[in-house]
């Protein structure tokens, strides 16, 4: 009998710049399916006056190999200008963003408000029965607060998935 | 003269006028044909049809470009790979939208498995009717993102001069590989400036090209360090050029080293040479195999670790250090883990080494020992098979093929399956761009327009399709286009009415239940030749085949060879699947007919 393997796989976020041409995210996107690469979250936006540069942070996860096999992969494309893995090159910087939709009354909706508060949500819409909280910072992070406000009548969550950037002076 | 010329087409009434006037503006579709001679094109292969045909209007009686029709796009892409292949220029294609399209995405994938510079034009719908379902419409951008180094859908006809200029750029430099340029009719249609020119452009493609002088110098101390060297290389030497291949003769001249290659890179060693191992892999000989198994260091030089050389990759070549020159950095530990990668040009990093080697006064070691062993494998005479009688054994059939024909320095095409690796055995190459076959993608169906390509390129050149039975039908319609053009290619076909490699694994891996792998129904290929105004030559026995293959060369026109030959005969020495180098089956060795599931997996 055969059964598939797996391997030990670990986390790495990349940022990528490219040419904002069409198609390019199609690109990308369908390199990490033709070659059974992961991602787990992907965002971009141009970053240039002229809108011809835009920025893509992936975070992806593999065995080192694999990882390493991406970044090659990636690099050899026309419009990549650079590709970046932030876990290899030291200590960097990862934020994401949230909007979370809470909705109750009477103490849970105090409670939720007061949580917001200890991690630093902001109220960006509000009914007497529901809240809108912005909430910004590592996924980790996010993750508690959708946590705690399951039970306090979370209704929807929208995330962005991760920018990241290297700490200290110097571009990556 | 020019009714003669198959190539030459009635002249227009406004040729019969005078010269067209100099005009500042111009169609998309004659920007692109300005464009195309500009870069030199002698040959495009390809096939009309509506979206396309203001480029076929811009073509019409413009002598600069030889245009070849071919009868499927399929044949279009491969012929054009077979041109650049033996020309070492890149192809260029031309297909209309949607099926034209799809037709050649196997020709295009075959180009990027293989790393073939083609540029690729294909009509697209007008621009107002894309994603409308609209007729013969297809993403082709979309479906050609994977297997194109680059694709481009252009919206702007004075985008077009500057994009054909990176695509024969982007085709050509680095690792080659197939760009498709996606052109909107309404596009060929409108007008944009032309200065005669492309304009200056960013150049945003740069590949690195020379390595490291540290790297460098610690591959030449590994070299010169070696006492069980193999210098196994690939089709990037002959994609890099007549330069590589003189390097690469050089550096094995300085070091003594043994040279085996893959499929893709034969010819870059003279298959004569003492120093010559054979191929390599699954298919490969004994000694290039368990030299490489037992070598202290590996110089791969331009090939990728493909699975059909490295067999089980943990017991690929365990004992050796690694050194791994390549253009892609994405080759690089891929599936094989090396010590020293050496990114840049095969021609420029051997020609570093050649110099390292040179300027360091390295000598070569005393390799007796290491050639003593060779020679040990070498006995088991790999390659050697049975005589039965009269019956042709198809080795035998390659063997007299190339004996007759290896004065005339011939071009050779195959298609895909045990022909094909008899061929690799059998047929011996001296020179690059000799040799073209389908290796990566393995298609079958490739050989015969590849050799019209090829013999368009070389029209005084013996161009031979080695076939298979099967294979051959794959794009057995391009015998029209080789009628056309006047252009005498020969297809040799070993006719064993099997699908001899699928057979072969049926009996090797699931007890001889032969699947849907004979090959019924054959038609008379004889009769099809003369049908299509070809030679017809059947050989039936051993006492034909010398007379049949000298009937062949000496015809001027193209040749269809049906060679009748041993219905059984199986394609060894082989690794089988999930095997390591060390466990090559020869010919005559007991053959279990199973295979564990873990094996059967592999591809």
């Amino acid at each position: 009998m055969m059964h598939i393997k797996q391997e030990a796989q670990e986390r790495h976020v990349l940022t990528i710049t490219v040419d904002n041409e069409a198609g390019i995210l199609a690109k990308i996107a369908g390199l990490f399916t033709a070659r059974g690469y992961n991602i787990d979250s992907l965002t971009v936006a141009d970053i240039t006056d002229g809108h011809d540069v835009s920025r893509i942070t992936i975070v992806t996860h593999g065995p080192p190999p694999v990882i390493d096999q991406i970044r090659a992969q990636l690099e050899r494309l026309v419009p990549v200008h650079k590709v970046t893995d932030l876990t290899e090159v030291g200590p960097f910087v990862e934020r994401e963003l949230a909007l979370i939709k809470v909705a109750g009354k009477g103490e849970n909706r105090v409670e939720a408000l007061r949580l917001a508060d200890v991690f630093r949500a902001k109220v960006v819409d509000t009914t007497t029965a529901s809240f809108v909280f912005e909430l910004t910072g590592t996924p980790d992070k996010i993750d508690t607060f959708v946590g705690l406000m399951k039970e306090l009548g979370l209704v929807e969550v929208g995330r962005t998935g991760i920018v990241g950037m290297v700490r200290g002076a110097n571009a990556a | 003269m020019f009714l003669d010329d198959p190539y030459r087409q009635a002249p227009r009434l406004s040729d019969m006028q005078g010269k067209l006037p100099v005009k500042t503006e111009r169609s998309g579709a004659e920007i692109l044909v300005e464009s195309l001679v500009a870069k030199g094109v002698e040959f495009v292969f390809g096939y009309p049809g509506g979206a396309v045909l203001p480029i076929y209007d811009a073509l019409f009686g413009d002598e600069r470009i030889r245009h070849i029709l071919v009868r499927h796009e399929a044949g279009a892409a491969h012929a054009a790979e077979g041109y650049a292949r033996a020309t070492g220029k890149p192809g260029v294609v031309l297909v209309t939208s949607g099926p034209g399209a799809t037709n050649a995405v196997t020709g295009i994938a075959d180009a990027f498995m293989d790393s073939i510079p083609l540029v690729v034009i294909t009509g697209q719908v007008p621009t107002a009717l894309i994603g409308s379902d609209a007729f013969q419409e297809a993403d082709t951008v979309g479906i050609t993102r994977h297997c194109t180094k680059h694709n481009y859908l252009v919206k702007d006809p004075s985008q077009l001069a500057g994009i054909i200029d990176e695509a024969f750029r982007i085709a050509t430099e680095g690792r080659p590989g197939p760009v498709v340029i996606d052109i909107p009719k309404d596009v060929q249609i409108a007008s944009a400036a032309w200065s005669g020119h492309a304009p200056q452009q960013r150049n945003r493609y740069t590949p690195q090209t020379e390595a490291p002088a540290t790297d460098v110098a610690e591959a030449v101390r590994l070299i010169a360090a070696a006492k069980a060297p193999v210098l196994y290389t690939g089709g990037g030497v002959i994609n890099s050029g007549d330069e590589a291949t003189r390097l690469l003769r050089e550096l094995q001249k300085l070091t003594g080293a043994p040279v085996t290659s893959t499929l893709m890179g034969l010819g870059a060693y003279p298959a004569g040479d003492p120093a010559w191992l054979g191929m390599l892999g699954m298919h490969g000989t004994y000694e290039a195999n368990m030299a490489m198994n037992r070598a202290d260091l590996i110089v791969c030089v331009g090939a990728r670790f493909d699975d059909r050389v490295t067999g089980r990759l943990d017991a690929f070549a365990p004992n050796s250090k690694k050194i791994h020159i390549d253009i892609d950095r994405a080759s690089i530990n891929k599936t094989v883990q090396v010590d020293l990668p050496l990114i840049g040009d095969c021609a420029k990093v051997l020609g570093q080494i050649v110099e390292g080697w040179l300027e360091t006064g390295c000598t070569r070691q005393d390799l007796t020992e290491w050639y003593a062993r060779i020679d040990g494998w070498r006995a088991r005479q790999s390659l050697a098979y049975p005589s039965r009688g009269q019956e042709i054994m198809p080795q035998k059939a390659i063997e007299r093929l190339y004996e007759l024909t290896k004065d005339r320095d011939p071009i050779i095409s195959t298609e895909v399956g045990q022909h094909q690796m008899w061929a690799a055995q059998h047929f011996h190459f001296m020179k690059p761009n000799k040799w073209l076959t389908s290796g990566g993608l393995g298609t079958m169906g490739y050989g015969l327009p590849a050799a019209i390509g090829a013999q368009a390129g070389f029209p005084e050149t013996l161009v031979i399709d080695i076939a298979g039975d099967a294979s051959i039908q794959m794009n057995i319609q391009e015998m029209g286009t080789a009628t056309q053009y006047r252009l005498p290619v020969k297809v040799f076909v070993l006719n064993n009415e099997w699908m001899g490699m699928v057979r072969q694994w049926q009996e090797l891996t699931y007890e001889s239940r032969y699947s849907n792998s004979y090959s019924d129904s054959l038609p008379d290929f004889v009769k099809l030749a003369e049908a299509y105004g070809w030679k017809g030559i059947r050989i039936t026995d051993m006492s034909e085949l010398d007379a049949g293959i000298q009937a062949m060369i000496d015809h001027d026109g193209p040749v269809f060879v049906d060679c009748l030959v041993t219905k059984e005969a199986n394609c060894f020495p082989m690794i089988p699947s999930g095997a390591a180098h060390t466990d090559m089956i020869l010919y005559g060795d007991e053959v279990a007919g199973t295979m564990d599931d873990e094996a059967k997996a592999l591809v």
